[in-house]
């Protein structure tokens, strides 16, 4: 019997070192060179399988006003601590504007008033974070497909890049993010400056946010400064088309 | 003199046939890893936000209904509380407070033993829970094909009449740790022909589907399908249930592995023999 009991713990212990020198290994793959590109090929086909299978303009999921969230969590960059935005936000953004370029015909820059006349869009949505959380909220802007027949884009244009105002490390580096032209031209991608009936609260991004139903809320650029249209991001921040996406997170956002 | 004359006792016939296909052996152990895998980064994903909610969104106005997370004790140290449908348990050292990979105490969800990477990164546990995802589904469709193909399914997995008659007694056999022997034994009995078929047409499938359910794009298939299964924040939770049931199925098959002849079953699933032994004739 004490054969059988030493003989127990002796397997029991071998396999216990043999699954930490498993776990180990994976924390090894996860820094090698090779791996987080292979791995990537699962997002990858992901994007693929799912804009293959969706139609291009379908539309989200709306809800009603007895969904809404009671108060739509802020993430990130509460308020942005940079001296030209709080300048911005003293006077409730009536120097702010938006500065629309790149790949267009016609560049521009729009205020907020200017935006506000524009045609507008109101969604009830869902934002869902990448963490895993959710929150529903009531959405009011313009199409960013409205700004885009204003600008005229060039055939060359296949991205849309937002700058951000939000310094996110002590390099100043700021916030951006990047959406293709399916998405910049969907329905329900707009520049929103309401949130649930009220002026955007700075917590939620004021004066602008895009919203982008169909991706990752951290696609959902806040405190817009800059929209320009590139051919390419692989000269803008670290080269993947956006802040997160600097630190490791896919590009495509869809899943 | 008498002793010398009575007939020895016939010896037990062992023999091995080969009881499980290269395929389905191959098919097994890929499935192994995936499922673990997909299990240890889920935690890690789980860990970016460890509450799971009911509901269309996380925030509607009900408290979560499992949350994870750490505080500090009234004397000032910091404990792991675990809270489901309100009620808290103490859990640290594994649940919202445990010792991270470079010794200290931290606060996480899970602990770093369990999770794929170990430490806190969100982006990486994406890669491998979307890298094995893939291995995942092929495998699966892969065993599905061949199943049907080979007939797999119809000869050994779907129950037959006879079994549907013995479901009683093989409830009891179960109970009692008791394992048919001889040809019985070449033949999955019924409660876990219906265990394995349960869980891959069932269980298997709706955790797929509940993750594909996590997707926004994957809702605009058909705008609120999400909602048939109480709202995106419950197919979450779901997808995190279903989880937890392939483990509870896998701590049972590997118990009724464990009990049933540890070396005869792994040799039958490494190099397809199994051991038969017959029962004496009279």
């Amino acid at each position: 019997m004490p054969q059988s009991r030493s003989r127990r713990r002796f397997l029991l212990r071998s396999l216990l070192t043999a699954s930490a020198a498993i776990l180990a290994g994976c924390d090894r793959i996860s820094r090698s060179s090779w791996a987080p590109g292979l791995f990537r090929t699962g997002e990858r086909a992901n994007r693929a399988v799912q804009k293959a299978l969706t139609p291009r303009n379908a539309l989200a999921q709306e809800f009603s006003e007895s969904d809404l969230s009671p108060e739509f969590r802020s993430n990130g960059t509460a308020s942005p601590d940079d001296p030209e935005y709080q300048r911005l936000a003293a006077t409730g953004f009536a120097d702010w504007k938006l500065r629309v370029d790149g790949l267009v015909e016609a560049p521009t820059q729009l205020s907020l008033s200017q935006l506000r006349s524009m045609k507008s869009r109101t969604q009830i949505t869902r934002h869902d974070c990448v963490e895993g959380w959710s929150a529903i909220g009531k959405w009011t802007g313009v199409p960013l497909s409205e700004v885009l027949l204003l600008v005229r884009p060039q055939p060359t244009a296949r991205y849309v890049v937002f700058h951000c105002a939000d310094p996110m490390d002590e390099d100043g580096t700021r916030y951006y993010e990047s959406v293709d032209m399916d998405d910049a031209r969907h329905p329900q991608t707009i520049l929103a400056y309401e949130l649930n009936g009220q002026t955007l609260p700075i917590a939620n991004g004021a004066p602008l946010r895009v919203r982008i139903e169909r991706q990752l809320g951290y696609k959902m650029a806040k405190y817009l400064m800059r929209i320009e249209l590139v051919a390419e991001f692989k000269h803008i921040g670290g080269g993947n088309g956006g802040y997160w996406e600097d630190q490791g997170y896919e590009w495509y956002a869809g899943t | 003199m008498a002793i010398a004359n009575d007939p020895a006792p016939p010896e037990p016939r062992r023999y091995r046939y080969v009881r499980h296909s290269a395929a389905v052996r191959i098919m097994h152990w890929v499935n192994v890893v995936a499922l673990a895998v997909l299990l240890m980064s889920g935690l890690q994903i789980f860990n970016a936000h460890p509450a799971l909610y009911w509901g269309k969104s996380s925030y509607s106005g009900r408290p979560p209904v499992l949350e994870i997370r750490a505080q500090r004790a009234a004397d000032g140290r910091p404990v792991g509380i675990t809270e489901v449908f309100g009620h808290s348990f103490r859990t640290t050292g594994v649940l919202g407070l445990s010792t991270d990979p470079e010794g200290g105490l931290a606060e996480r969800g899970f602990p770093a033993w369990l999770t794929v990477p170990s430490n806190q990164w969100l982006a990486m546990a994406r890669r491998w829970h979307f890298f094995f995802e893939w291995i995942f589904i092929l495998n699966g469709s892969a065993y599905l094909i061949y199943s049907f193909w080979s007939r797999h399914l119809l000869n050994d997995l779907v129950p037959t009449r006879r079994d549907w008659r013995s479901v009683g007694r093989s409830l009891w056999d179960h109970l009692l740790l008791r394992h048919p022997v001889g040809e019985q034994a070449k033949h999955y009995n019924v409660l876990q022909k219906i265990t394995y078929l349960s869980v891959i047409f069932g269980l298997l499938p709706f955790m797929v589907l509940m993750g594909l359910g996590l997707s926004p794009r994957w809702d605009t298939l058909w705008p609120g399908w999400v909602d048939v299964f109480g709202g995106r924040q419950s197919v979450r939770t779901l997808h995190f249930v279903a989880a937890m049931l392939v483990v509870l199925f896998v701590a049972v098959h590997v118990f009724e592995v464990l009990i049933s002849g540890v070396w005869n079953n792994l040799r039958s699933m490494l190099t397809g023999r199994y051991e038969i032994t017959d029962a004496p004739k009279p």
